[in-house]
């Protein structure tokens, strides 16, 4: 099967029932994303799918073949994502398991949608649990890359 | 293994012990720091400053900490302490991860100990390379030691104007002796630069790029996955099993079966079941999905949440075993002017990290190597040690980033049956759980039923108070049969911090069913969400405002010991002279977050606000919550306001961080997170059915002030969790008139 990584192409001999999830994590090694329950029910799988935030535990590999898929570690060359750096100057993190996640999902809800409201935000993060409680941080940092609305 | 429960009483002797003769007169400083009397809980040694420091070639300063990271900031702080004291400069220094080892003293990341065991050892350690480091340039420069200044990674010597580098001084001070401890100056409090400033973690940019290697994330060659079926039911074992399925699963290399567990006490050791190894973890679940198990009949196969929630109410109706009594109870219930009684339930819950248990282990030349994320390697040493019949020297054990912990991870089974595996298949075994295992096969925080009772004289001043708790014990997970609770009446049960003639504590007896473990807070969590919700509606009764009722009930400022009034009363461990409860500081943070909230302010229709406040792990904590509740019954918080006084700190920020996620901890218990048990097995499964907070519920903003403060450091990991539901409740109480008295909250404000 032939992915696209971060922009780079690869090459799996998986079954294409695997989730990418695994694919990820078992065959190429990277290991920034997540599993967190396996179920799509918490996000910390979260990758990108031609820019749109999917659970990689339940997208089996034949749907990723072919598209373009981002990770945590293809998110910014040096680690300056704009909500990366968000994430730093709120000193987000606690455990940071769930982080990885959070920050894929920020960075697509941001890409589609410069100016998200609070309930926009709210809707967008709903399926990113982080069990440590950082909600208010992961808030205040996405709001503070918030455009104003126009 | 069987002490393991009552450590945190204990950690003080058996670390000095550990010590022995090594020690080097430590208890100091104190005064000279400015922190009156604070205590050095592990004995510092000279070769401690070993232990935790290595100068690199280049200069710069590896730190090591040895406490398990596992969202507390604990490698920041660490390297807060030592950096601070040896003055080395923030950006020269480089965090590594201890092993097991009992040369660090203790180990076990949990009761929010890693600060107070440790503060005055590390400051000691860092002082003692600031000394090595001026003597060494002394002597390069043949002037006198006390004449040279260590400031920002270089030594002075003013008088002649002098500068050396750390970088210039590392051959010197490698064929040094670490200075006795007696000769050692300690900064002044004034001068500290990092203790008690909010730096960043040192874990940031790993974490945000994905680098950070938690247990799952560890890679080494040739490595297989295990997956392994348990018994659904606690002391139920394999009867036979069929593999064929499973291994026609491409990648499946093996099926195996795990020793049984099948006598009390279960201690930490793993449940059994049938192991699944594979060449990659989805083969492994692919598998494993197709063994086919017959489990043997277990003792626990009657358990049922729904009879036993009777059970424990029934025995909390009745006389229990007296913890402390003060006065009369009896008499002065039956004499009171108005009396109130009131029952509590809060169910079984589970830690959930988000991480669930993961290990990988192999085992090479008679030596186990094992990468945990535990919050005790030493555990994961003396239980594979055991299991495997390996002296604990041959077991080593890394430890990794913890993705959560919350209790779970110092119960290190994972570990020991990816040791067991790496045994018996001779390969490099690679143990995951699933959210499922995790939510079925743990070791959970305890269900508990309160019965509690107070008594008013004719002016609505309380007078009397009856506290009556009956839970299955943690001790039952050491001791077979154990149903009288030990350390768990220190938990907000004998600690009740009143000022009334008449006061007891009772406790029912009652069976452990399950595994039952540590949660974050641990009996607080039950504990204070009944005694600081009967406290409101105590005042509720008397028709009293809240606070002024609980500052009256608290009384003057004094300290208490309660030990003294009878209770085995053990104060996290922590001798009383140094960690007195101080109800001055009590009342301090009560006033102060009820400050911040505007307590008494004119609040909208269907808002409200509740307040409680406790002390556990040594550190006072008020919490007040602002809820909002719509004509649905559709619940939403607004604000939550926390003042916390956990004495000296570290890193404010991370103060601030754990009491914004203690209270989001302690809000998933109040309004989702329950684990109930049917025929013996958990009903629950993933975070479909076991909720816990998102973001959309999460409280719109909250605020925590750190009260500031000399007094010697306590916990911060835990203390924000116990106020934060019964505050909830008691919002709740004022916004609608509904009194919450069982977890979780669930439907019951459906209208």
């Amino acid at each position: 099967m032939k992915l696209t990584i971060n922009r780079i192409a690869q090459e799996v001999d998986a079954d294409p029932t695997t989730p990418l999830l695994w694919v990820l994590r078992d065959y190429l090694d990277m290991t920034g994303t997540k599993y967190g329950c396996g179920a799509g029910l918490c996000g910390a799988c979260t990758v990108h799918l031609n820019g749109r935030a999917v659970r990689s535990c339940v997208t089996p590999l034949a749907a990723a073949e072919g598209q373009e898929i981002t990770t945590i570690e293809g998110l910014s060359k040096d680690g300056d994502h704009p909500v990366q750096q968000a994430w730093a100057k709120h000193q987000v993190p606690q455990c940071g398991y769930c982080q990885p996640g959070q920050i894929m999902q920020a960075a697509a809800l941001l890409a589609e949608n410069p100016s998200p409201s609070s309930q926009e935000i709210d809707k967008a993060m709903e399926g990113n649990i982080c069990r440590c409680g950082t909600y208010t941080r992961i808030k205040a940092a996405i709001t503070d890359l918030a455009e104003p609305a126009a | 293994m069987t002490d393991y429960y009552d450590l945190s009483r204990r950690r003080f002797l058996k670390t000095t012990a550990i010590t022995g003769a090594a020690v080097l007169a430590m208890p100091l400083l104190g005064r000279r720091a400015g922190i009156p009397g604070a205590i050095a809980a592990e004995t510092a040694t000279a070769s401690d400053a070993a232990l935790f420091v290595a100068l690199q070639e280049d200069g710069s300063v590896e730190i090591t900490c040895h406490r398990s990271e596992m969202g507390q900031h604990a490698r920041t702080a660490v390297a807060q302490i030592v950096a601070d004291e040896m003055e080395a400069d923030w950006d020269r220094i480089v965090i590594a991860q201890a092993l097991g080892d009992k040369r660090y003293g203790d180990q076990n990341t949990d009761g929010s100990r890693s600060i107070r065991f440790n503060f005055e050892r590390l400051r000691l350690v860092g002082a003692s390379f600031r000394q090595m480091l001026a003597e060494a340039a002394a002597q390069q420069w043949d002037v006198a030691a006390d004449g040279c200044r260590v400031e920002q990674h270089a030594v002075y010597h003013d008088a002649t104007g002098r500068k050396a580098d750390f970088a210039d001084l590392v051959g010197a001070v490698a064929t040094m002796e670490p200075p006795a401890a007696p000769s050692l100056s300690l900064k002044e409090r004034d001068d500290w630069r990092y203790i008690g400033k909010g730096k960043p973690i040192v874990d940031m940019q790993d974490i945000l790029t994905g680098k950070g290697n938690f247990a799952a994330d560890i890679r080494l060659p040739g490595t297989v996955v295990a997956m392994i079926e348990r018994p659904p039911v606690v002391l139920s074992q394999v009867e036979s099993f069929d593999a064929t399925e499973a291994m026609k699963v491409p990648g499946v290399i093996d099926v195996i079966a795990m020793p049984a567990n099948t006598e009390n006490p279960v201690l930490f050791k793993p449940l059994g079941g049938v192991a699944v190894v594979a060449e990659n973890t989805w083969a492994a679940q692919q598998g494993r999905s197709k063994l086919k198990v017959v489990w043997s009949p277990s003792p626990n196969d009657g358990y049922s949440s729904e009879a036993f929630r009777e059970v424990l109410a029934a025995a909390s109706r009745k006389a229990g075993d007296v913890h402390t009594s003060r006065g009369d109870v009896d008499k002065a219930l039956a004499e009171a002017d108005k009396t109130h009684s009131a029952e509590y339930y809060v169910p079984h819950l589970a830690q959930a990290p988000m991480e669930p248990p993961a290990a990988t282990a192999r085992f090479v030349d008679g030596v186990m190597e094992v990468w945990s994320c535990t919050q005790n390697p030493q555990t994961d040493q003396e239980l594979i040690s055991a299991m495997l019949g390996l002296p604990e020297d041959k077991v080593k054990v890394h430890v990794t980033l913890l993705g959560g912990g919350f209790g779970r991870k110092s119960k290190p089974d994972f570990a020991a049956e990816a040791a067991y595996l790496a045994k018996e298949t001779g390969r490099t075994v690679r143990v995951q759980w699933r959210r499922e295992d995790d939510i079925r096969h743990g070791f959970y925080h305890t269900v508990s039923a309160q019965r509690l009772e107070g008594g008013l004289d004719g002016d609505g001043r309380l007078q009397a108070l009856r506290h009556r708790s009956t839970f299955p014990t943690i001790s039952a997970t050491f001791a077979a049969g154990a149903e009288v609770p030990e350390f768990e009446t220190d938990l907000g049960l004998n600690d009740a911090p009143f000022d009334l003639p008449h006061m007891q504590a009772e406790t029912g007896r009652a069976p452990a069913q399950v595994r039952t473990g540590w949660m974050r807070s641990v009996a607080n969590i039950y504990h204070v969400f009944a005694q600081q919700s009967f406290m409101a509606e105590m005042a509720a009764l008397t028709g009293r405002d809240h606070r002024e009722f609980m500052l009256e009930a608290i009384g003057p400022d004094r300290t208490i010991d309660f030990a003294a009034t009878g209770s085995k009363f053990s104060n996290y461990g922590a001798d009383f002279a140094e960690y007195p409860f101080e109800t001055a500081r009590l009342r301090h943070v009560l006033v102060r977050a009820t400050v911040m909230a505007g307590w008494g302010r004119e609040l909208s229709e269907g808002h409200g606000l509740g307040l409680a406040v406790h002390r556990s792990f040594l550190t006072y904590v008020a919490t007040v919550v602002e809820v909002r509740v719509d004509s649905e019954g559709e619940l939403s918080i607004p604000g939550v306001w926390v003042a916390v006084d956990p004495g000296t700190h570290v890193n404010t920020d991370s103060v601030i961080n754990q009491m914004e996620g203690a209270s989001v901890f302690g809000l998933s218990l109040a309004l989702h997170s329950q684990i109930t048990l049917k025929d013996g097995a958990v009903e629950q499964e993933n975070f479909n059915d076991y909720k816990v907070t998102r973001m959309p519920e999460a409280p719109g903003q909250i605020s925590v002030e750190v009260v500031a403060s000399d007094a010697p450091p306590a916990g911060v990991g835990e203390p924000g969790t116990p106020p934060f539901a019964p505050a909830l409740a008691n919002a709740i109480h004022a916004a609608t008139g509904k009194r919450i008295r069982q977890l979780p909250i669930g439907d019951q404000l459906r209208v």
